[in-house]
């Protein structure tokens, strides 16, 4: 219905002018009509609802939509009863309104994709409308003639069009979900058109001035082209303070300085043109609660908070439909029905509240409701059900890594499948979506108590805050949106935090592990040995999507808003990027895509060099959830696996090193006594060694204040794997197998393994 | 830096790369200019030679000598053709710059059997000319992403 599809089919301008305004008074019938229902006394928003259908059958007279037009006019009978106050209006009568709505809605589509109405009628849409008009009217009174009532219509609205509009319309036009101004200058074009056939009616030549010069409707494109401009400028600016910063006269400088400013002004000014209030996605939610809370029998009140809060109209626009279906999920599966609320010691009427607001660049939407909320226990259980989750794993999942689980595709745990929803389909779709703007989202719940769901989302995708680095002589953007932190490490900290296994780095941080990204040898601009010999690097330690991770870069440049461009076809599919930006010298930039980066890490790993592999790790790496893990060797042919998340550390010990506490192997360790325990003997396995070690591989578990040394053979890798594990092992302290590398591995439980090493070490008394 | 303005279907922008004397049509062609500062993509198809700042546009410059399965290394800094294309302005690297040439259909033939297999998908027909052949780049393809 936008107009850009109304030019396609060459429609003329009044008509394209027409399905505009009518569609943003249709959006805002919906709203009145469902807030009327609840505060049936409130006048001046029933003489607004009766002036947009008015106006909405009067042009269709005059543009010979007679289709719309006699359907238009029976809901203006209604309406004409109700606002003389014969009629309240009631849930009856205000579904009657809406479904109108709806069919004029379908009727403008119709225009708009075509030119004409089309040939659709709704006769028993209008019968039912024209029973309510001819109803007895509620207080007993007198039924009022239809027809008559019709035409004193015509003759009185337009003063009250007059009347109202020179004080209200004001320059806020473009926000759409302001009553009072709304009353006003929608219609007023409108009156100009209809105002036509009714001679006697004034004409409002005074009023159209004030209107045009507060606002312009301006073209998408035409904001989107200035927006392209201002960001070139900004560039050219920032080449101009390269050059003067070096040598300049103090009246260049002055200068300078100036467009400084004005081009910080300008652009500002330009996003500003291209923000919307989030109010013009949110008004749209009061019509579907309504609904879709009768549909299911539930009471719901729908609170709004923050409609004000502005954001780029392509950000609003990609939002709608994932806030749609977070609330008709609230709806429908979070609020209980009014009796068992009631069970519950709750209001029988539930309520939903949808909240936005400004932080730190960024503009949080927040939905919550007080219904029954997500219990986890349900959630593993439907996750096992539906073959999302191991049902070994379950249990381990943390209650908030439960939660995350109804993001999963194929995720649904509606008892029953309802028409709203519960198909399995929705939330994977939703984060996706959200994910694809630049956002997140995240779930909280607490069982009875309600669930609540905030979106994070950046302002604009125009401009983003960005961490300029450089890796051989190359400089790369990282979106300061995943950043976490900046480590910097000399010769000395690199020695001793970052241990490199088998090609693949790890940087211990904090007492965790955390895998490390050589960019400059991801990227192939040279080789990792060559990383090695610098003498300090940065680390970038950015947040994955399954864990954060450090990024290994030569230096950090600056960050600086860049202007994000797309790729090419060309280079689109590289996964480590996700655009481009022109720096201030003029040079092209790459966009680093955090996601990327940790994929095309993981497939370089171990022998999955193949293209073969790599394709099926990346089939995998979209559906399956991955975990990283320390591929070890323990014992002479098994190669077992160990989640990176339950190790302390990894130590090397000298043989020299161990001592003997009564019949149990130890070593000093941070000034404690730790047992040490071969992996390779408590799996029942012999050692891989052909003669005796001169040093030991040692991973350091803790487990309630104790640190256990697990010895294995020897490390042979960190890679990044589906949790698909195949479980029949029924070993103790053996999750399973998954195949990693093409070679089945077997999993480890080191907690499992602790804790029974533990149990027993404890039992021989030291 | 010379625009070429779209003039009649039958005129032809030709260049060189290589031994081979190409050409594509005019219309399709956006501007012609020099070695420009480039941006390499690592991890990208080893034709992408780099990205390119066209006044705020960025390009994505293709190396046609890889293109063809010739030695990669241009003779001279190269030229770039940039083509106008829906999903992002594309620039060819070629050797030479050469006229632009109104040739008539007549004189066109399909790309003969014997030709280079490597060269035949590339190519979408001959100019006969006097004394030599111009060959009409098959665009579709040299812009086309490699699997």
């Amino acid at each position: 219905m936008s107009e850009r599809e109304a030019e396609r089919v060459e429609i003329p301008e009044e008509v394209v002018e027409f399905l505009v305004e009518s569609n943003e008074n249709l959006d805002r019938l919906d709203q009145d009509l469902v807030a009327l229902e609840t505060n049936p006394d409130d006048k001046d928003r029933i003489s607004s609802i009766f002036r947009t259908v008015h106006t909405i059958k009067g042009t269709c007279g005059f543009l010979g939509f007679s289709r719309l037009e006699s359907v238009a006019h029976v809901g203006e009978n209604l309406l004409s009863k109700i606002r003389d106050g014969v009629f309240t209006l009631d849930s009856q009568r205000t579904d009657a309104l809406l479904e109108m709505v709806d069919v004029v809605r379908g009727y403008l589509a119709e225009v708009a994709a075509t030119g004409g109405e089309g040939v659709r009628e709704y006769p028993e849409l209008i019968a039912k409308l024209q029973s309510l008009v001819e109803e007895e009217a509620d207080d007993g009174g007198e039924t009022a003639e239809p027809q008559a009532q019709a035409v004193s219509e015509n003759a009185f609205i337009f003063p009250a069009v007059k009347k109202d509009t020179p004080q209200k319309t004001t320059s806020k036009l473009r926000t759409g979900d302001d009553k009072e101004v709304d009353s006003g200058n929608p219609s007023l074009n409108k009156t100009q058109v209809s105002s036509t056939p009714s001679s006697e009616v004034p004409a409002p030549s005074d009023i159209k001035p004030v209107l045009s010069e507060t606002s312009v409707r301006v073209d998408v494109s035409l904001l989107d082209n200035l927006m392209d401009l201002v960001g070139e400028l900004v560039l050219a600016r920032n080449q101009i303070l390269q050059y003067t910063s070096k040598d300049a006269s103090t009246a260049l400088s002055a200068t300078t300085q100036r467009l400084n400013l004005i081009t910080s002004e300008l652009q500002e000014n330009v996003m500003k043109t291209r923000m919307q209030p989030i109010g013009t996605v949110l008004s749209k939610f009061p019509r579907v609660v309504r609904d879709l809370a009768n549909a299911c029998g539930k009471q719901v009140a729908l609170e709004l908070d923050g409609k004000d809060t502005e954001l780029d109209r392509t950000i609003i626009e990609a939002i709608k439909d994932p806030l749609t279906h977070l609330i008709r999920n609230a709806v429908d599966h979070g609020i209980e029905i009014p009796q068992i609320r009631q069970q519950c010691g709750k209001e029988a009427s539930g309520t939903l509240r949808i909240s936005a607001y400004h932080e730190s660049g960024y503009v949080n939407i927040e939905i919550s409701d007080d219904g029954g909320g997500i219990d986890p226990l349900r959630i593993r259980d439907k996750a096992v059900e539906k073959g999302i989750l191991q049902a070994e794993l379950a249990p381990k999942l943390s209650d908030r890594e439960a939660m995350s689980l109804i993001f999963a595709p194929g995720f649904s745990t509606a008892e029953k499948i309802t028409n709203v929803s519960g198909r399995g389909v929705g939330m994977d779709v939703v984060k996706t979506n959200i994910e694809k703007i630049g956002g997140s989202i995240d779930v909280v719940s607490q069982v009875s108590k309600g669930t609540t769901f905030k979106i994070k989302i950046p302002l604009t995708l125009a401009i983003v805050p960005a961490l300029i680095v450089s890796a051989a002589d190359e400089r790369y953007a990282i979106a300061q949106t995943s950043l976490i932190e900046l480590l910097r490490l000399d010769r000395e900290q690199i020695d001793l935090s970052v241990s490199v296994i088998e090609g693949r780095a790890i940087l211990r941080l904090r007492g965790k592990l955390l895998p490390l990204v050589d960019l400059a040898s991801l990227l192939e601009l040279r080789s990792a040995s060559e990383t090695k010999e610098l003498e300090s690097i940065n680390v970038v330690v950015v947040q994955g999507e399954h864990g954060p991770f450090g990024v290994l870069v030569d230096g950090v440049v600056d960050t600086q808003e860049i202007v994000v461009k797309p790729l090419g076809n060309q280079v689109k599919d590289v996964a480590v990027f996700s655009g481009a930006t022109i720096m201030g010298d003029g040079r092209v930039a790459l966009i680093l895509d955090v996601g990327g980066l940790a994929s095309t890490a993981a497939l370089n790993s171990g022998e999955a060099h193949s293209g073969e592999a790599k394709e099926t790790d990346l089939l995998e790496g979209e559906s399956v959830e991955t975990k990283t893990m320390l591929v070890v060797k323990a014992g002479e042919t098994s190669r077992l696996a160990i989640p990176l998340d339950s190790i302390d550390r990894l130590e090397e010990f000298d043989v020299g090193e161990v001592e003997w506490a009564g019949a149990a192997p130890v070593v000093q360790y941070r000034g404690a006594i730790m047992p040490l325990l071969w992996l390779s003997s408590f799996l029942g396995a012999n050692s891989s060694f052909d003669e005796a070690p001169t040093t030991y591989q040692v991973v350091v578990h803790s487990s309630s204040g104790r640190s256990v040394g697990v010895v294995v053979d020897d490390i042979l890798d960190i890679t990044e794997v589906s949790l698909e594990i195949d479980s029949y092992s029924a070993r103790l302290g053996v999750l399973g197998s998954a195949v990693i590398a093409k070679k089945i591995t077997e999993v480890v439980d080191l907690s499992v393994v602790v804790e029974s090493f533990l149990s027993a070490y404890e039992g021989i008394g030291v | 830096m010379k625009t070429l303005t779209p003039l009649a279907a039958s005129q032809y922008c030709s260049f060189r790369l290589g031994d081979l004397f190409l050409g594509i049509s005019v219309e399709a062609v956006q501007e012609v200019i020099r070695t420009q500062v480039m941006t390499k993509v690592p991890l990208s198809d080893p034709c992408v030679s780099g990205l390119v700042n066209l006044r705020g546009q960025i390009v994505t410059a293709l190396s046609l000598r890889r293109r063809f399965g010739m030695e990669p290394k241009y003779p001279k800094p190269p030229m770039n053709i940039v083509i106008s294309n829906p999903d992002g302005a594309i620039s060819l690297l070629v050797d030479e710059i050469g006229d632009v040439m109104t040739i008539e259909q007549d004189y066109f033939e399909s790309v003969p059997e014997t030709f280079d297999p490597r060269y035949k998908s590339l190519l979408e027909g001959v100019f006969k000319l006097d004394g030599s052949l111009l060959l009409l780049l098959n665009l579709e393809e040299a812009i086309r992403t490699s699997e």
